[in-house]
Parts: C-alpha cells; sequence; structure tokens
C-alpha cells in the first residue's frame, strides 16, 4: 500500500460518512465568522427554526468594514455600521465567542485564529472566505466556504465536499536575503498560474518553506487561493509546535503532550503519491512584483513588464492588452521606473509582527518619497499593534511619515473608507491585483513587506536588495 | 432552493478568462445583510459608466453602452457563456446571488474556481463545464446569430445547440439530485445526525483536545 499524504489523513480522520458519488460529509473543528459572509447564514438558521450544533468551535470577529481610524467614534458609514450590528446582534443571540472591534484581541480572522491558538494542527478549519487557506501553515485542512455552507456547518457541523487532488509543491533550496515568503509565494503563483491549483489541495514542502517562521508559512498558504486552490498545508514540525505552545486556546498539561504526539505525524508519508509535483528553485527567486489585474502577472523586481505581443495564445494576449490598459503601463517598462501614489503595508498575508519588522527595518532612519501620497501600516490584530508598539517600530513608522492605523482588513479590499481613487498606483503587500479590488480605477501591485517599505522611501519599484546595501 | 431541471434560454456571452468575484459583484455591495437585489449590481464595475454605491437608484445610472451585458440583443439572457477560471477569487457567495438575481441560471465555461462552483448548487445556478474547444465554437455562433438559444438539460446531461448538436456535461449525482429536486441540503445533512454524533464520540477519544 502508499503512504499517505498530508491531506489523505486529514481528510481521512474527518470524514463522517460517503455517498456514492464520493461526496463526503466531513466533520468541521474551528468555524471563524466575520460580519461579511454571515448575515444570511444566521438568518437562514432563524427562518429555519435552527440551532447552531457546537457553538464552542465558533470564533467571531469583525474586520472587513471597521475602521482604521478614531475607533472611539464608531462607524460612520451606516451599511457598515448595520453589517457589524448584525453580527453583534447574533454571536449574543446564538452564544458565540466574539471580539468585538475595541477589543484588543480583535483583528483579521485569519491572524487571530493562530494567534490565539484557535486554529490546531490536525483540526478542520473553515469560515466564510477565500483566505482561510492561511491556516493550512499548521498543518490543518482549512478552505473558505460560501454562505451557505456557513450556514451548513453552523447547523451541523459538518459540509458536504467531493476529496480534491494531490499537489505537492516543493521549493527546494534556500531563497537569498531580501527575499521573502511573499516573493516566494508569488513566484509559484506566476508559474502555476491562478488556476494552476484548481481542484488540487497544495503541500508546500521543501527546503525553503521548511526554514520559513510560521508567519512566512500562513503567508505562503494564504495565497494558495490565488493559486486556485482552495487549501494549502505545511506539515507539522518543531517550528509549529513551538508556536503553538502556550497559546489561550490551545490544550495545556497532559493534552499537550497527548496532542504534540499526534500533530508530529501530520506529514506525508516518504511513498506517499501526489497526482501533480512542481518543484522550484529558491536560489532562483527574486523580490517580486505583480503588473497586472491577477495574481499571475507577477516579475522579478530586476524584469520588465511583459509584452502581449510576445504570448503565443490569443485568449491571454488579449487580457494581458486589457490588463496593462487598467493599469496604465507600457510593455516593456523597467519595473523599478514605475512611479507609486500610495502604500499599502497589512492585509491577512502581511500583517503580522515578522512582517512589521520586515518594513520597519527597510523605513528606519529614511523618509517617504514627496511624490507618495499616502503610506500606511494596518496591523493584522490588536495584539500585533501592541507587541510592535512595545519595539518601538511604530515610532519607525511615523518618524518616516507613515500612518500607524488600527487593525482589520482596511484597504485590501476597500470595503471601509481606506481606499484607491481611481488611476492612483498602490505597492499592497495583500494579495489580490483584480479590477477595482484596492477602490474603483485603482492599481495594485503585489509586494513583500520589505518591497511595500522600500518602494514607500524611493517613490517607485526598487530591488530591496540594492537598497539595504546602500 | 428552486428546482432547476430544464433551461431554454437567451445566452450572454462574456469573453473574458479569469472573472473573478470582485468583477461580478464588487465589494462595496457585500455590506448588504441580504440574499437579495444583487442584480442590478452584477458586474456593476464594467456595466455602468460612473461608480457606484449601495442605496443609489441604479436605473438611473449611466450603462457602459461597451458592456455586452448592455447590448439590447442580450437582454433577458438566463445563460452565461465564459472562459476558463470563472468565478475565481474570494468566497462570495452574492457572486451567484448577483447572477441568479439577474436572471442568470446556467453559466458554461471551460473551468470554474472551485468555491464558485460549490456555492452555485447551492443556489439553484447550474455551472456547465463544456471543453475550451466547444467553448470557443458556442461564442462564435452566439456572437454571429441575434437571438441565439441553448437548451440544457439537466435530468440528460446535454446542452443542445439550435442546429439540434447535443453536448454531454459531467454533473455529481448529489449535485443533480439536490438541484432537480430543490432540496436543501442542511435538512439532508440532519438526516445523518446520528452519524455526526457517532462520529464526535469516537473523535473525542482519539482527539480529546478538540472538545473542550
Ligand atoms: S485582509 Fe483582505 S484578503 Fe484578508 S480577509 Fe481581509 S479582505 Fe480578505
Amino acid at each position: 500500500m502508499t503512504g499517505k499524504t498530508l491531506y489523505d489523513k486529514l481528510w481521512d480522520a474527518h470524514v463522517v460518512r460517503t455517498e456514492p458519488d464520493g461526496t463526503a460529509l466531513i466533520y468541521i473543528d474551528r468555524h471563524l465568522v466575520h460580519e461579511v459572509t454571515s448575515p444570511q447564514a444566521f438568518e437562514g438558521l432563524r427562518l429555519a427554526g435552527r440551532k447552531p450544533w457546537r457553538t464552542d468551535t465558533v470564533l467571531a470577529v469583525p474586520d472587513h468594514n471597521v475602521p482604521t481610524t478614531h475607533r472611539d467614534q464608531g462607524i460612520s458609514d451606516p451599511v457598515s455600521r448595520l453589517q457589524v450590528e448584525t453580527l453583534n446582534a447574533n454571536v449574543h443571540e446564538f452564544g458565540i465567542t466574539f471580539f468585538p472591534m475595541n477589543d484588543v484581541r480583535q483583528g483579521i480572522v485569519h491572524v487571530i485564529g493562530p494567534e490565539q491558538g484557535a486554529t490546531l494542527p490536525g483540526m478542520t478549519v473553515v469560515c466564510g472566505d477565500s483566505h482561510t487557506s492561511t491556516h493550512g501553515a499548521f498543518g490543518a485542512l482549512a478552505f473558505g466556504i460560501g454562505t451557505s455552507e456557513v450556514e451548513h456547518v453552523l447547523a451541523t457541523q459538518c459540509l458536504l465536499q467531493k476529496k480534491m487532488k494531490n499537489m505537492l509543491v516543493s521549493v527546494d533550496g534556500r531563497v537569498g536575503p531580501g527575499v521573502t515568503a511573499k516573493d516566494i509565494v508569488l513566484a509559484i503563483i506566476g508559474e502555476i498560474g491562478t488556476a494552476g491549483g484548481t481542484g488540487y489541495a497544495i503541500e508546500f514542502g521543501g527546503e525553503a518553506i521548511r526554514a520559513l517562521s510560521m508567519e512566512g508559512r500562513m503567508t505562503v498558504c494564504n495565497m494558495a487561493i490565488e493559486a486556485g486552490a482552495r487549501a494549502g498545508m505545511v506539515a507539522v514540525d518543531e517550528t509549529t509546535i513551538e508556536y503553538v505552545k502556550g497559546r489561550t486556546y490551545a490544550p495545556t498539561g497532559d493534552l499537550w503532550e497527548k496532542a504534540v504526539a499526534a500533530w508530529r505525524e501530520l506529514k506525508s508519508d516518504a511513498d506517499a503519491r501526489f497526482d501533480r509535483v512542481v518543484r522550484l528553485d529558491a536560489t532562483a527567486i527574486a523580490p517580486q512584483v505583480s503588473w497586472g489585474t491577477s495574481p499571475e502577472m507577477v516579475v522579478p523586481v530586476t524584469g520588465r513588464v511583459p509584452d502581449p505581443a510576445e504570448a503565443t495564445d490569443p485568449v491571454k494576449a488579449s487580457g494581458m492588452k486589457r490588463a496593462l490598459e487598467y493599469m496604465g503601463l507600457a510593455a516593456n517598462t523597467p519595473i523599478e521606473q514605475i512611479a507609486i501614489d500610495k502604500v499599502f503595508i497589512g492585509s491577512c498575508t502581511n500583517s503580522r509582527i515578522e512582517d512589521l519588522r520586515a518594513a520597519a527595518a527597510v523605513v528606519r532612519g529614511r523618509k517617504v518619497a514627496d511624490n507618495v501620497k499616502l503610506a500606511m501600516v494596518v496591523p493584522g490584530s490588536g495584539l500585533v499593534k501592541q507587541q510592535a508598539e512595545q519595539e518601538g517600530l511604530d515610532k519607525v513608522f511615523l518618524e518616516a511619515g507613515f500612518e500607524w492605523r488600527e487593525p482589520g482588513c482596511s484597504m485590501c479590499l476597500a470595503m471601509n473608507a481606506d481606499r484607491l481613487e481611481p488611476g492612483e498606483r498602490c505597492a499592497s503587500t495583500s494579495n489580490r491585483n483584480f479590477e477595482g479590488r484596492q477602490g474603483q480605477g485603482g492599481r495594485t501591485h503585489l509586494v513583500s513587506p520589505a518591497m511595500a517599505a522600500a518602494a514607500a522611501v524611493t517613490g517607485h519599484f526598487t530591488d530591496v536588495r540594492q537598497l539595504a546595501q546602500s | 432552493m428552486k428546482p432547476l431541471s430544464t433551461v431554454d434560454g437567451l445566452v450572454l456571452p462574456l469573453d473574458r478568462a479569469n472573472v473573478d468575484t470582485d468583477a461580478i459583484i464588487p465589494k462595496q455591495y457585500l455590506k448588504s445583510v441580504k440574499r437579495t437585489g444583487f442584480g442590478p449590481n452584477l458586474f456593476d464595475d464594467w456595466r455602468y459608466l460612473e461608480p457606484g454605491e449601495p442605496g443609489m437608484d441604479h436605473s438611473k445610472r449611466k450603462p457602459n453602452p461597451d458592456f455586452v451585458l448592455n447590448a439590447p440583443r442580450y437582454q433577458g439572457a438566463e445563460i452565461l457563456l465564459a472562459r476558463k477560471n470563472f468565478g475565481c477569487g474570494s468566497s462570495r457567495e452574492h457572486a451567484v446571488w448577483a447572477l441568479t438575481d439577474y436572471g442568470i441560471r446556467v453559466v458554461i465555461a471551460p473551468s470554474f474556481a472551485d468555491i464558485f462552483f460549490g456555492n452555485s448548487f447551492k443556489n439553484g445556478l447550474l455551472p456547465i463545464v463544456l471543453d475550451e474547444a466547444i467553448v470557443d465554437r458556442l461564442f462564435q455562433e452566439v456572437e454571429a446569430t441575434p437571438g441565439y438559444r441553448l437548451k440544457v438539460d439537466l435530468a440528460a446531461q446535454t446542452v443542445t445547440t439550435p442546429s439540434g448538436e447535443a453536448f454531454h456535461f459531467e454533473v455529481g449525482e448529489f449535485h443533480k439530485y439536490c438541484l432537480l429536486n430543490g432540496l436543501d441540503d442542511i435538512g439532508l445533512t440532519l438526516q445523518h445526525a446520528d452519524e455526526i454524533r457517532a462520529y464526535e464520540q469516537r473523535r473525542r477519544a482519539q482527539a480529546p483536545w478538540l472538545f473542550r
């Protein structure tokens, strides 16, 4: 018998029953909830007269709509306010654990789950949000679900799923200095495309992934969905166990010992079979910058904007042309010559303490360039913010001319007041550069926190490896 | 959920690959706490000339005459013809609600993003995967033929062109059953409540830290 992949193990441990056509009912251990994709689910429960199956598995937080300034004044947009108030009312009605907007534990749902130890190895973790793949960094099976599924999990603690295929993305060797988890995952997406992982659960492995901190692994798994894969994951090792230890919702005492013993099995067997294997050479990865309107439209900072005339597939060529037009870029422009208007350091991809440290290290002793209208740092949670302030990172950013904000999704998707104006160009540490994502007509370039900081202080994209040397 | 068995509908061709959920329904409309009313904002950024916000009277906004959805010949379309990786991006079910609220009942594409694909079935929207070459031909036929309609038969799993040519498509038995009967899958799952409880008991013994 061949061995099992990590995904096979996680799947098998959670199957409750299987239909003849292979559709399985799988059990959910952790359900994270936010204000945008839950109101219709709670409403559905109420209309059907149903109760949540296990409220102790649910953790709720408002993050998408919350303002990042003047929290004491509440939410001024009445439509956003209603949505956040609806969440407040629902969690009270159904008895769900909740971190309200002004709680220090509040933050982006994918930052606070791991931070609280609510995300544990071996769990199934779901949330009405596609970036739930983030939690796979812990050797968990984590994926985003729609609102009907949110209701289904609330009512039954289960989900109907078909098993995905197995893909291994192995990043071999070590990345060079100045190259981060974000660059690794952008390079992966550039390689396999935004639909490359569709139908697969991706396991990220190889020396470069093993060498990453939990923050870095979360960044990589976060963007699995940008490669089309609903779930991304990394095997459990000492790094994982060290990170989880002592967190609020993590087990303690005897239970901890028992759990750790089980978690050590959460890796693919040596003879496990993957349906697809992709290998990347870590030493060849340079800092990445996206140039278009899909995360697969990405090049090294040392490169140029590609030319649609060189694309062979006509659908692809027309997509590139449309992207260049939207982005206001000419083919063959060197990436380092692209000037920016705004800088956003934040989002569930890159708003953890390590991200803020990396950005601050570049910013320290420098100033935001004159042509940059706004540079903002939005920590992923109240606790990340607190930690950063203890380390004095807020001062580094403020002295350079950055704004230092309250935690939330902010300009990652611009549901609150933080957004790009039409035509504005942004160096952003978020995960999606879709048309209008950061504000209608806004132009997003995806980069790492260090690269966003480098762009902020020079006013254009800059190879952070050169900047560090100067 | 409304059952779906056959659709004989006008076809709307959306000739772009990787159409993401942000494009299908922009984020400002996700602030709604309802499941309905998203139709006027389907493809909002492409569809209107000026930016839109929730609460506006969208019928008074200026439509973009170059966007295919606004072409008179495609009004009343029930079948959307799309390119590969349709519905990529976020998990927002609002994207499906916007399509169904507008009147779309079937989307045909060479491939779909996984979450969108699953969300569709929960809302009586049928996503059909056909070969890229077939989709390509359908695009040519739709664009060349005003009033072009397709017949979709879920029970038979076929898409039939006006000339009578039929293409077979795959659909999961369970999805098909739920869609044909308009079934609420929560009710179906709750029929297995005993099995869920039995699983919990087994699991509690193996992994007690998950039950505290
Ligand atoms: S930070 Fe962005 S990607 Fe992450 S959950 Fe919030 S809106 Fe979604």
